[in-house]
């Protein structure tokens, strides 16, 4: 391997062992393939007199055809997208060990029953008692998830975490509200998701950040300085983004309720718990969960997802409606709730998704604790066997994840961003890199249950041939990924001279 | 387990590597008496053949065999296999966001397309990659003019989506944006008089839908004039999008929030579905949401990448333009494919049935003695209908047939208690509208 050549990086295909090159299809934009009167999906005939569209529409209101929508055919579209498709690393081609983001395996059948007619067919404003298979799919993942997080009460209602966090935030505005007083601040340590403080902002509070301890964890002591007749709320991720759990959580907790503060749980981690711990145990007041993280809903290129709210009772009149409820022994929802935040998204939320984390988590029943334990054990082993060669910035105990730094590295200029975009030549996505904030150039790592020992090993593999890629050839890891259809993209131009859409070249007209 | 890739041996052989007796070893840091001592009451475990038979029991507890007159902001459109069998495609459905470029130019370039076709059809000049639906784009729309005009008044048009408005006073309540509604006119339009009454030099943003809630078309080149005199912005909700196949974009509009589930996109009893805001190129830097932009790499070759993050809550946390992460990405894919199987003619053409559909089923309820359209405003592929009776009672009966009938608006809006808002689209057939309109007629027969 001494000596590589950079241009010919299959001469590397004896320590590459996940990765072999294939060939992929060039793809022009599908505007591209347009041509006038070809389309792709053909109508039923109409049954009815055409309109006359000018008089039912009026001649003001009616347009032309849209200047430059594609005409293509099923086939171009099919190999369109097909083509587009290969150019993507999955979790399905591989590990996708991503901190924070709980990439798993998505269960197929999940993806089955979700389109099953009568359930993806469904109307939200049907009838409820034609609804009752919907509903019985909500109740059932409701109760759940309440045994699983120990909580008492919860809404399935927000679209993603970031919705679920300023659901959680406007319970608690509400709650202390009703007491008298809605107080002005939220603390957030400084290992947070960038969403804590964005969503803290939206509702409607000042955000005042702590600074984690020695250790990463939360700083007791600051705590107790910073807590006060002012402080609604702390928001804490448990286990927190270092994958490490916060040992003195009920104390925090107790130190909050003791000042009439509540105590605000970030779900992201929960993989690390299931099964294992409850927040219910021990002090959490709300909390959300990511079911695209932990309940296996596929992440899909970014979405959808589900962020679904879980309280103590003294929360519950303030969830937003619609509430699922039980009528006569039927499940219903009621929007009767005098002292509701109100709605944080039309209908009852991302269904579809829900359904399938309903449908992940019968499929593992109690067993759901062993997926939690691969988890943790996977990390554990992935930090066991790089912890030589990587610089472990804080040596508290992995759960789910482990975060490395690039400390080393940077002795031979390589950073933690060269090193990710090398683990693409070697067949890997890469992790998570620069976050959490509190680890200069970390390296964050989550393998989830969904890694065979195999999988983790050739990993293992990978990461120690880039350090040593790293030491002896700097320069093959600061131009990395060499195998890609493209390499790194010119970012800062994109973001100055920002093209965000196509356009056709004989118009000028930007409103087409 | 069968999702669990990993033999007893190989667990052990992992334990022995890390030092570890067992794995509960791995949970030492968390203190014992937070440990979860039981096991769980979960339902379960199911193997593959029980949980489809568990679903498949479900929706046969829903309204299968129904015919349904429901749209009201979800609508049932021709959706092709194509579409689906494109999202499960494990490289689409089974990747992350697309912060990695160079093995993510898939999904991105997707995102460029879908951007692209948004930009078409609201004739905006630009649109993000999504937001979670139609109800908080027109939310994060409200805000985005808030932060564009530094003022906090909000003029709502009451015939915006009831629920869309619930969201937006939710959000609205603690930030400080002030709210106002303005009324309908009997064509079931806003009401232009009290809007420009209502408008001052205070108000950030006038929000209308169109078409409305009623399925009534916006004057909006009149609001647009309105609220730009007063130098407010104008924002459109668009929750019907096969309505621009037909119906002139909103291109006065300062912002759209638009709700793509028309294009392709199951009803699935609310969600999930995809939101999106479009807007003018000079706002772009208040928009919310993730935006995929086209550059290129070291040796010229053309490649897309997510860009202007800075507006975004990882990057700028606290100071961020909405606290937005993860949006409807794979939502956004399917109305993509949607739209390229349709195209130009044939969104045009589905646009086409859905007016036909609704006249001839307008004209066959007018019939009906008693039985009035509500406004007088053009409509689309809804309409609101006055009947002699509570729509509640027609209802009811119309469930004996198999039919789901049309929706109460009385909740929402007390002065339409006997009115109710039909939807016909290019799925409903003829014979449906017939049996639909014999069915009220004899209801109503009955009673009188």
């Amino acid at each position: 391997m001494k000596g590589a050549d950079l241009s010919d990086p299959i001469k590397m295909a004896d320590r590459i062992k996940k990765a072999a090159r294939h060939t992929n299809q060039s793809e022009d934009l599908i505007f591209g393939k347009s041509a006038p009167g070809k389309r792709g999906l053909d109508l039923p005939p109409l049954d009815v007199p055409p309109a006359d569209l000018h008089s039912a529409l009026g001649a003001e209101n009616t347009r032309e055809g849209i200047d430059g929508f594609p005409e293509v055919s099923e086939i171009e579209v099919i190999r369109h997208f097909t083509r587009l498709s290969t150019w993507n690393y999955a979790i399905d081609l591989g590990m996708y060990p991503l901190g924070s983001c709980t990439m798993k395996y998505n269960p197929r059948v999940n993806e089955f029953v979700a389109r099953l007619d009568g359930l993806a067919t469904e109307h939200p404003y049907q009838p409820q008692e034609l609804s009752q298979g919907c509903l019985k799919i909500l109740a059932t993942l409701q109760q759940c998830l309440l045994e699983i997080t120990g909580m008492d009460a919860a809404t399935l209602q927000p679209a993603a975490g970031a919705q679920g966090e300023l659901t959680g935030l406007l319970l608690i505005r509400a709650c202390l509200a009703s007491r008298g007083n809605p107080r002005k601040k939220v603390l957030i340590p400084d290992s947070a998701h960038g969403t804590n403080p964005a969503t803290a902002v939206i509702a409607g509070y000042q955000v005042e950040n702590i600074r984690s301890d020695a250790r990463g964890q939360m700083d007791l002591d600051r705590l107790k300085q910073v807590v006060s007749d002012d402080v609604a709320a702390l928001m804490v991720t448990n286990p927190s983004t270092l994958g490490t759990f916060e040992p003195r959580i009920a104390e925090i907790a107790e130190l909050l309720h003791a000042r009439g503060a509540l105590l605000y749980m970030d779900g992201a981690n929960m993989n690390a718990l299931a099964g294992v711990a409850r927040p219910g145990d021990f002090g959490v007041d709300v909390m959300h969960l990511n079911l695209h993280k932990t309940f296996s809903t596929p992440h899909g290129g970014g979405g959808p997802g589900a962020g679904p709210v879980l309280v103590k009772k003294n929360l519950e009149p303030f969830l937003p409606v619609p509430v699922l409820v039980e009528k006569d022994g039927r499940p219903a929802l009621d929007t009767n709730r005098p002292q509701s935040i109100g709605r944080v998204r039309a209908f009852v939320g991302n269904f579809g998704v829900l359904l399938r984390a309903l449908a992940y988590t019968l499929a593992y029943g109690p067993g759901i604790r062993q997926a939690t334990e691969d988890a943790v054990l996977n990390a554990n082993y992935i930090r066991k066997k790089l912890e030589d060669v990587y610089e472990l910035p804080y040596a508290s105990p992995s759960l789910h994840e482990v975060v490395f730094s690039d400390a080393r590295q940077k002795k031979f200029g390589v950073n933690t961003m060269d090193i990710a975009k090398r683990l693409i030549d070697y067949g890997f996505h890469p992790y998570t890199t620069a976050f959490p904030l509190i680890v200069p150039g970390a390296l964050m790592i989550e393998p989830t249950e969904s890694e065979s020992k195999e999988e983790c090993d050739l990993f293992v593999d990978a990461m120690r041939a880039i350090a040593e890629e790293a030491a002896t050839q700097p320069d093959l890891v600061k131009t990395a990924p060499h195998t890609t259809r493209i390499g790194r993209l010119d970012e800062v131009t994109a973001a100055r001279k920002p093209i965000l859409r196509w356009k056709p070249k004989q118009t000028s007209s930007a409103a087409d | 387990m069968r999702y669990l890739p990993k033999s007893p041996s190989e667990r052990r052989d992992m334990l022995d590597a890390i030092g570890a007796q067992s794995v509960a070893d791995l949970f030492q840091s968390i203190p014992e008496a937070l440990r979860f001592k039981g096991p769980l009451r979960l339902p379960g475990p199911l193997s593959e053949t029980e949980l489809v038979q568990y679903f498949r029991d479900r929706a046969g507890e829903n309204s299968q065999g129904y015919t349904s007159f429901l749209g009201a902001g979800v609508y049932n459109h021709v959706r092709s296999v194509v579409t689906d069998t494109i999202l499960l495609r494990g490289e689409f459905l089974t990747s992350y966001t697309p912060y990695q470029a160079e093995i993510s130019q898939g999904t991105l370039q997707a995102i460029f397309e879908f951007q692209t076709l948004m930009c078409q059809l609201t004739g905006q000049e630009v649109a993000n990659a999504s937001m979670y639906d139609g109800s908080t784009a027109t939310t994060e729309a409200v805000l985005m003019a808030e932060r564009l005009t530094g003022r906090r008044r909000v003029l709502v048009a009451r015939s915006l989506h009831p629920e869309y408005r619930e969201v937006l006073a939710t959000y609205a309540r603690n930030v400080g944006l002030q709210i106002e509604e303005i009324g309908f006119t009997p064509s079931g339009q806003v009401d232009t008089t009290a809007l420009a009454a209502t408008l001052n030099a205070q108000t950030a943003a006038v929000v209308v839908q169109a078409p409305n809630f009623f399925g009534v078309l916006e004057p909006l080149p009149k609001i647009a004039e309105l609220a730009h005199a007063a130098e407010a912005l104008l924002v459109t909700a668009v929750a019907e999008g096969v309505s621009l196949g037909l119906v002139k974009p909103p291109a006065e509009a300062d912002i759209v929030a638009l709700e793509a589930q028309s294009f392709g996109l199951a009803p699935s009893y609310g969600g999930p579905y995809a939101g999106v805001i479009a807007t003018r190129e000079k706002y772009v830097r208040q928009l919310p949401g993730r935006l995929a932009g086209q550059t290129t790499d070291s040796q010229g070759r053309r490649g897309f990448c997510l860009t202007l993050a800075t507006r975004e809550q990882h990057i700028r946390r606290e100071k961020a333009t909405s606290n937005i992460c993860t949006n409807q990405a794979l939502c956004a894919l399917a109305a993509t494919v949607h739209l390229c199987l349709l195209g130009k003619e044939g969104l045009r053409e589905m646009a086409g049935q859905n007016v036909a559909k609704t006249q001839f089923a307008l004209a066959e309820l007018e019939k009906i003695p008693g039985v009035r359209r509500a406004f007088s405003g053009r409509v689309f592929n809804e309409f609101v209908v006055q009947f002699p009776r509570a729509v509640r009672l027609i209802n009811a009966e119309l469930l004996r047939e198999k039919i789901i009938g049309p929706l109460p608006l009385g909740r929402s809006y007390p002065e339409l208690t006997k009115c109710g808002l039909v939807c016909v689209t290019e799925t409903t057939p003829r014979a449906a509208i017939e049996r639909f309109v014999a069915a009220v007629r004899a209801i109503l027969a009955q009673s009188a």
